[in-house]
């Protein structure tokens, strides 16, 4: 074994596991300026999310938003592309030894036998290679060879052997032209010092075979969900079509059977798995799309949809997919002999037995964690939970056992990419403020300065790349070469092996300084592959790297037409005229840098908004803290306990005190807001404290206005004393309140003001909430009756466990529809709760001491906060992320963000993640001396503005303005994006973009169109 | 006379469909040579002017192809297409266009076979159509 020297410093990061949660702490803590080391065990990053087409509840994409700078790639490839990145693929961590901001981590990288930087995919090995497995990705719907790529955006981006199943023919190892497999590839072994470990592992698929009653593995028409999820990818075996893989007939009927593996004790997985019941909604909406006549029936016992706008979603499923949902618990599934279609018995509701065909089933598998992590977490010391997850302290959610060591994410228990990526982003908070004391300065590049393009005619060199070889077996480069040599302005051709790889590289630049060539043509793969290689040499040399152009003739060209050689070489001809047009007129461009103010303005001091303050503070910035309130804490003053135990008063009173005490954040409470101005690279709000007008600038804003219970409307609140919400019974349990003394009959009644038509949406803590009484009240008094009347009991994740409890204490849980709400009225004197029982489908009454109503929360009416600070919020009053998935604190203007019950319902824990996590992404951006501006930003030619403000209108991101005086449109270079909107919404061609002015695109377009 | 080949003119946005189009070459899905693909940082970028410049100039068919709504990675720009389209397409059927030559579509970063699958009906539905009839035109 390899031993290398040890890399890495005190103030740099390990994150282990690059799914989502560590795709997104790396890229926040690269964005800070933090080296960050992401390892993967897999021979590619990304977890699980490449296998997903489309994620609830938008049926879209959009996993790009995640990146802190948008617009951006897929993270997958922008944590490849980012210079504080290093991935370290195929690895794991054999020990850690030392401790918080010293680590000393043994990794071993397991060999690839592919040597990424040849492998030019050409997939020659693939067709020799004599061994035939199951495809991992993908739950084994599919098979692959020994030598294969992941998945088709891999990255790495190169084959892979898998050495377990290889035989070691050697045939690969033949036919590899650019010889890049070497099947002599040894482990080697590093060590890596860093200050911080961020644990991004992720979770598992329950294993389907455990539950043998379903028939995963023996019925060849029982799919896990894994499976049918990429089914119903576009690139899957039936195009994403509901077929039988089996026989290839069309789905007709297809079952969804929920919680396999979830809220089963017999089988280890006590918890719910909190996201199976949307990702199997949206699994059946995708295939009702895909094939329009599908029926679609759900077998489950709670529907729980209790993320933001999750409810509406599965309304639509019901309303409008026509999806079928049956509460019920399944008796048996059969195969049947002649179809191999199956049929299952169930049991309704109310006991009776029923029969149904299907033509397939799936599986809804919960999640377990990873088992190959079980020994790793426990050599670092991190506890685990009894379901195997991460153990974290309730009030710190990013912090593991160890100091040091943080967690974010699935592995901290099953949760959907919203919650995700919040809690990597939080994770990363953590972790950059604990390296703060550690962190050494970063050397930063240096390029020589550019040279000066003034005047000069242009002097075109054209390179061409044949990709070892690749691209000579379809396109004739000899001819394209003599055709290439006659375009005017060309000076000068060249044949190259390998642009990206240093020798060449080093050819093309002596060829610039040779030659003095000032515009380059790059005519090989896509700018997407070779881009950053091209850049670094041109910046190396002074050299502006706008200036080179690429045609892509390789995934245009050469790759996608190996029937038609001819053809083909005639449109690599045409793309390449093109970019030779296009390079004679692109300009140099020097990005602007606009000076950010270092400092965060946080609005709302509840639990949120003092986390986020901190949490800035932590970071080393200077924050301005706005309460409207003489107090600091909002809803945290009326929480008393929490299910898990914990007191939020000592919560409260310490942050408080941290607040108070820290020189970094600047309290104004009692303050009002009155203004908000976007200046250049800042923000300046101006506020009213103590009848004192002040202007604050910052670089960043968070919004954490809160939300509030909602007062019942019904059910005699307000007219009966012993009608009460939750919230003030918790209090009367806490304070051991007289008044609970009598009490010995106690009836909750779930859902007031949610999932109705003035609340459409689930306030997801409620039933949690009622549990949590529930158990306090029969803690003090084990005889005490309580009744919780709900529609579905969404005590997700670990909650569940307490669910069960509740129900073993002997609290009795009684479903009731939206159609027969439970009735609250009084009976000689005292309350009586009546309702229609399902079970017994008979009316029940029972006579109450207390009525307990678990009342929604709504946000506050921050209509007016919305319009000063120019943000969008939902139809629900709660303010609106710029994408619901990935980017679900960012609004879409840069530097705002969101946190706490302004943004959704969440519990306490939720609260502090979205508190670090806003706090992270603003430090993301604050952490830069001064923003890069985006490349290709618009720019207006004075002279044509007619100062008709079209531009202003359709800009999405805020950065046109009116100069009044002028009577002309400006551009605010450091919020431009350079989508190009105003360009095409100027009348006079005033607005153009650079180097897409719209002459150089009519001119591209001349040159492909011949 | 040789089979009548189609030329059509791509307008792909820099985020989706440009991509797509590339992992539909690295995973080497086949589709005709006929299309040129011109990259543009948005669908929301293509001016009318482009396109229309493109059937005048003799081009036989125009893709636009940008995210899926909702994934536009500035907010709202396939919106501003689908919007220009629509309008485009009342003036170009005054224009003699009676076809449907503009083919606006929807293909994400990680839909290579759908953008070659796209190309190939393109391609066999303008073989159907036959040539663009502005290029008659040029002739009289």
């Amino acid at each position: 074994m390899e031993q290398k020297k040890t890399r890495g410093d005190k103030g740099s990061a390990l994150v282990i596991g690059a799914g989502i949660a560590g795709m997104q702490s790396a890229l926040l803590l690269a964005e800070m300026g933090t080296k960050v080391f992401l390892l993967e065990q897999g021979p590619a990053i990304g977890g699980y999310f490449p296998l997903l087409d489309k994620t609830f509840p938008t049926n879209s994409c959009g996993v790009c938003f995640m990146s802190p700078t948008p617009p951006a790639f897929c993270p997958i490839y922008e944590c490849h592309l980012h210079d504080n990145i290093e991935l370290l693929p195929n690895s794991e961590v054999m020990k850690v030894e030392g401790g918080g901001g010293d680590f000393n981590v043994s990794v071993i990288r397991k060999p690839r036998f592919v040597d990424p930087k040849r492998c030019n995919l050409c997939e020659a090995c693939i067709k020799v290679c004599p061994v035939e497995v199951e495809r991992e990705f993908g739950g084994g719907l599919e098979k692959r060879k020994a030598i294969y790529l992941p998945f088709p955006q891999a990255i790495p981006h190169s084959l892979v052997i898998d050495p377990k199943t290889c035989t070691r023919c050697g045939e690969c190892v033949k036919v590899c032209s650019p010889g890049a497999i070497d099947l002599d590839m040894k482990e080697e072994e590093e060590k890596i010092e860093v200050g911080a470990i961020l644990l991004g592992f992720g979770f598992e698929p329950f294993q389907a075979r455990r539950k043998g009653e379903y028939g995963f593995g023996r019925y060849e028409n029982v799919l896990t969900s894994i499976q049918f999820e990429r089914l119903l990818s576009t690139s899957s075996p039936t195009q994403g079509l509901p077929v039988r893989v089996s026989d290839g007939k069309k789905m007709e009927k297809i079952a969804f059977i929920q919680c396999v593996g979830s809220r089963d004790p017999s089988c280890g997985q006590d918890h719910c798995s909190t996201i199976c019941c949307m990702y199997a909604t949206k699994q059946a909406m995708i295939a009702k799309e895909r094939s329009p006549g599908l029926g679609v029936t759900f077998f489950y016992m709670d529907i729980r949809p209790m993320g933001k706008d999750y409810e509406r979603y599965y309304e639509r499923a019901k309303k409008e997919y026509g999806i079928e949902y049956i509460r019920s618990a399944i008796s048996s599934i059969k195969e049947l002999q002649q179809t191999k279609n199956l049929l299952i018995t169930y049991v309704k509701e109310d006991g009776t037995f029923e029969e149904r065909e299907f033509d397939a089933v799936v599986l809804s598998l919960g999640f377990t964690p990873p088992q190959t992590i079980k020994d790793l977490a426990q050599r670092m010391g991190v506890q685990v939970n009894q379901q195997g997850f991460c153990q974290t302290d309730e009030f710190n959610p990013s912090k593991t056992s160890v100091n040091g060591i943080f967690v974010g994410g699935a592995f901290r228990g099953p949760r959907d990419i919203p919650e995700t990526v919040v809690e990597g982003s939080s994770a990363a908070a953590s972790a950059a403020s604990f390296l703060i004391p550690h962190r050494l300065p970063q050397p930063l590049k240096e390029y020589p300065i550019e040279g000066a393009l003034g005047e000069e005619i242009p002097k075109i060199g054209v390179f061409l790349c044949h990709c070892g070889e690749e691209l000579k077996k379809t396109l004739s480069l000899f001819e394209i070469i003599l055709e290439t040599k006659l375009l005017s302005e060309v000076v000068h051709v060249e044949e190259v092996g390998l642009a990206c790889l240093p020798e060449d590289l080093d050819l093309i630049k002596k060829r610039i300084g040779e030659q003095g060539l000032n515009r380059i043509v790059i005519a090989g793969c896509s700018h997407r592959e070779i881009r950053g290689a091209m850049e670094e040499m041109a910046k190396g040399m002074g050299f502006n790297p706008y200036l080179i152009e690429y045609a892509n003739i390789r995934e245009q060209c050469a790759f996608v037409h190996l029937d038609y050689p001819r053809l083909a070489t005639e449109k690599a001809m045409a793309l390449i005229r093109m970019a030779v047009e296009r390079a004679k007129r692109s300009q140099p461009i020097r990005k602007g840098k606009q000076k950010i103010d270092k400092k965060g303005l946080v609005v709302g001091g509840g639990l949120a908004g003092m986390t986020a303050s901190l949490q800035l503070a932590a970071q080393g910035y200077e924050v301005y803290l706005i309460e409207k309130e003489k107090e600091l804490g909002g809803n945290l003053k009326e929480s008393f306990y929490t299910l898990k135990g914990s007191n939020p008063q000592d919560l409260l009173n310490k942050l408080i005190k941290q607040v108070e005490s820290n020189g970094s954040v600047h309290l104004y409470s009692g303050a009002e807001v009155l203004g908000f101005e976007k200046k250049n690279g800042h923000y300046r709000t101006k506020i009213r404290h103590q009848n004192e007008e002040k202007s604050l600038d910052h670089g960043a804003l968070i919004l954490a206005t809160g939300g509030k219970e909602i007062t019942p409307k019904g059910y005699l609140y307000g007219e009966d004393s012993r009608v009460i919400t939750q919230r003030q019974l918790e209090k009367m349990a806490h304070l051991n309140d007289e008044r609970l003394k009598d009490v010995h009959s106690v009836v909750m009644i779930q859902c007031v003001g949610s999932r109705d038509e003035e609340h459409p949406y689930c306030s997801r803590i409620c039933c949690s909430h009622a549990v949590k009484n529930a158990l306090k009240l029969k803690e003090k008094d084990p005889r005490i009756n309580i009744y919780v009347l709900y529609r579905d009991v969404r005590t997700y994740g670990f909650y569940e466990t307490y669910y069960h409890e509740a129900r073993g204490k002997g609290v009795i849980f009684i479903r009731y529809d939206l159609e027969n709400k439970p009735k609250v009225s009084l009976q000689g004197g005292s309350l009586q709760v009546s309702l229609l029982d399902p079970a017994m489908n008979s009316p029940v009454t029972l006579s109450a001491d207390r009525v307990v109503l678990s009342a929604g929360i709504e946000p506050n009416d921050h209509r007016e906060l919305a319009r000063i600070f120019d943000v969008d919020f939902n139809s629900d009053g709660f303010f609106m992320e710029a994408n619901p998935k990935s980017a679900p604190l960012d609004s879409v203007d840069r530097g705002k963000f969101f946190c706490g019950l302004c943004h959704s319902p969440n519990f306490i824990e939720d609260a502090i993640s979205q508190g670090n996590a806003a706090a992270a992404r603003a430090g993301s951006l604050l952490s830069k001396e001064a923003v890069e501006e985006k490349a290709y930003l618009a720019y207006v030619i004075k002279r044509l503005c007619c100062g008709c403000g079209l531009c202003v209108t359709v800009c999405p991101y805020g950065a046109r303005v009116l100069n009044e005086e002028e009577g002309k449109a400006e551009v605010i270079g450091s919020l431009c994006q350079g989508c190009g909107s105003c360009v095409i919404a100027c009348r006079n061609a005033a607005s153009q973009q650079r180097n897409f002015e719209k002459d150089l695109n009519l001119a591209a377009l001349d040159a492909v169109i011949d | 006379m040789a089979e009548f080949e189609p030329r059509i003119v791509a307008f792909l946005c820099h985020w989706c469909t440009y991509t797509g189009a590339d992992l539909a070459g690295t995973t080497r899905q086949q589709y005709p040579p006929n299309i040129r693909i011109i990259h543009l940082m948005c669908s929301g970028a293509v001016d009318s002017i482009y396109v229309l410049k493109a059937l005048i100039d003799g081009a036989d068919g125009v893709l636009i192809g940008g995210c899926h709504p909702g994934d536009c990675h500035y907010q709202t720009g396939n919106f501003k297409a689908r919007r220009r389209v629509a309008i485009l397409k009342g003036i170009l059927q005054q224009m003699g266009f009676t076809e449907n030559r503009v083919w606006l579509k929807w293909i994400s970063a990680s839909e290579g076979k759908l953008f070659a699958d796209t190309v190939t009906k393109m391609v066999e539905e303008l073989k159907k159509m036959g040539p663009n009839p502005m290029k008659q035109l040029w002739n009289a």
